[in-house]
């Protein structure tokens, strides 16, 4: 099997030698894409010229339309400066890739196909610098509906933007195979290796070769002035409590409802908290249809899930410990915070399968997740998600290896004991110093700077959870 | 006006939130309703902590406890006017 794979991969890159120096190198290859070489030598020529004009022509254009506007709001809206200038419709400086979409990050990441190939991804990310092993505890023997969303959210991770380059790393050639096809229609480089018939060592070392190969043609990418018009965000919340659903959740729908207009793409989940608030969130389906597919997602996730397991109150887990520490009582009270978080004049376009990408352009999308902060997260980063908002009310200190997740809170006590983890405190709202629109407009700008490059105290602190939905047992 | 100590989402609300730590027993409270601007004063008949609900009214057991409007569940044990309304008196209809 190893050699039929070596042979494949051979004959489908012949010309692509150039990175294996040693012809030991083959032996672990299970496909073989584009090699980093390559990659810089043909952005050498073609891309990179292009680029710089293009990004050259839009600033000329935006500078002209901002000269334009700006006279106009000066007249028309005199009481606040900080809210005339965040409320413009910001620019960012993004990667954009082969196939349109645009990056905030720029990883390379070493990517398990299964629990056992962790040490290897591990190895490999501590070979070589500035890439990051992605370790994860599934991917054997799963079947049916929850192997396909295991594939799915592997090549999703793999295909999203933040990500420059993928080195993936499986115990067999034929699965890590379909997980280097998968990330190879983004176009970018990518590269599978086996461990069956090479082992840790020879793995470790093949694999290694090609990643610091990669970090440095990531290295030499640059970004570009991007519209936000290219920007997927994703929002959830999490330990939530009451000054979620009177401050934090607003701001992000303050947020939510000035970038819908802007043109970007936004996306929300968690089925399992909407209970209580499910006819609610039905009426902000775009069309009927939409509405009644949200209702379907929502009431089969009841059918198969809550009914057979449910306890009172989900035995504390829906709302949880803290949820309740922070004075919410029930699921409804919670669900009605949740949507919050959507704003108050936005439709959702589209109800998606757990990291199934949107398809159907910009807009505000529902997708079926769980209610659990790093599985809803992972789940959006797979769907093509590059930068997350938080709100959280007791302290959720989550955040993700791919998709920067920048935080907020309106809890005064959370602010004061938790500030490490606080990106944007909006508790001004509670004590009536700060306006919702000027919160949002700060959250905004917070988003701008930290697709620009700042990092996130999740991503400062290191926090990288990385958590597969699994939907059953395997077999 | 000074930083009120509970909110209230709506005119329809049986219950408002404290938003600052150390409410105690007895003392007077300012409020906030956010829809319509307006200002309310109660008495707080128990210590409650940040986050946890006031009652607005008297609210009889069985009775349904109404914020952002909506129903959020139903009470289990009534509740005085500045009372704290949590765990122990309000329960979710659902699961």
């Amino acid at each position: 099997m190893a050699k039929a794979a070596k042979k494949t991969a051979a004959k489908k890159a012949p010309a692509k030698k150039t990175v294996a120096k040693k012809p030991v190198a083959k032996r672990a290859k299970t496909t073989r894409r584009k090699t980093a070489l390559d990659r810089r030598e043909s952005s050498d020529r073609r891309i990179a010229p292009k680029t710089a004009k293009r990004s050259s022509a839009k600033a000329e254009r935006r500078t002209k339309a901002a000269r334009r506007a700006t006279p106009r709001r000066k007249a028309a809206d005199r009481r606040t400066v900080a809210k005339r200038g965040a409320s413009q419709k910001p620019t960012f400086m993004g990667w954009r890739r082969k196939n349109g979409r645009v990056g905030v990050r720029n990883h390379v990441i070493i990517l398990p196909l299964d629990d056992l190939s962790n040490a290897a991804c591990e190895a490999v990310a501590n070979n070589i610098k500035g890439t990051m092993a992605i370790p994860h505890p599934y991917g054997r023997l799963q079947f049916g509906e929850d192997l396909e969303l295991h594939f799915r959210t592997l090549i999703g991770t793999g295909s999203n933007p933040n990500v420059a380059a993928v080195v993936v790393i499986g115990i067999e050639p034929e699965w890590t195979g379909r997980v280097v096809r998968g990330i190879a229609k983004t176009g970018k480089p990518v590269m599978g290796f086996a461990i069956e018939q090479n082992g840790d060592h020879q793995t470790i070392a093949d694999a290694s070769r090609v990643a610091k190969e990669y970090v440095q043609a990531a290295s030499e990418l640059q970004r570009e002035k991007c519209s936000v018009k290219d920007l997927w965000v994703s929002v959830k919340c999490g330990e939530s409590d009451t000054t979620s659903g009177l401050a934090s959740n607003p701001t992000v729908g303050n947020f939510i409802d000035k970038m819908d207009a802007w043109g970007a793409t936004t996306c929300f989940g968690e089925t399992s908290e909407i209970t209580g608030a499910e006819l609610n969130c039905q009426k902000r389906g775009k069309t009927m249809a939409v509405g009644a597919k949200f209702m379907k997602t929502w009431q089969a996730y009841m059918d198969e899930v809550i009914e057979p397991y449910k306890t009172d109150d989900l035995s504390d887990s829906q709302p949880t410990k803290g949820n309740i520490e922070g004075g919410l009582t029930t699921i409804e009270e919670k669900a009605f915070g949740n949507l919050e978080k959507i704003g108050k004049k936005t439709s959702y376009i589209d109800v998606l399968g757990p990291a199934e990408a949107p398809r159907k352009g910009p807009g505000l999308y529902f997708m079926d997740t769980s209610s659990a902060a790093a599985e809803c997260v992972t789940l959006q980063a797979a769907a093509g998600f590059v930068v997350h908002l938080f709100p959280t009310g007791q302290g959720n200190i989550i955040g993700n290896p791919i998709e920067p997740v920048i935080k907020l809170t309106a809890n005064p006590r959370t602010v004061r004991t938790m500030s490490e983890h606080v990106d944007f405190d909006c508790s001004g709202i509670l004590r009536r110093e700060m306006t919702l629109g000027k919160a949002g407009d700060g959250l905004i700008d917070m988003t701008i700077r930290t697709c620009n490059g700042r990092l996130t105290a999740a991503e400062a602190l290191g926090h990288n959870e990385f958590v597969l939905t699994k939907l059953y047992r395997s077999a | 006006m000074a930083a009120p100590h509970f909110l209230v989402h709506e005119k329809k609300d049986s219950v408002g939130v404290v938003v600052v730590e150390g409410v105690r027993k007895g003392q007077m409270l300012t409020g906030w309703l956010m829809q319509g601007n307006k200002t309310l004063r109660m008495k707080c008949l128990h210590d409650i902590p940040i986050g946890h609900k006031v009652a607005l009214n008297p609210i009889a057991k069985d009775d349904t406890v109404i914020k952002y409007g909506h129903d959020i569940g139903k009470c289990v044990a009534a509740v005085k006017k500045g009372g704290h309304v949590h765990t122990h008196n309000l329960k979710t209809k659902r699961w």
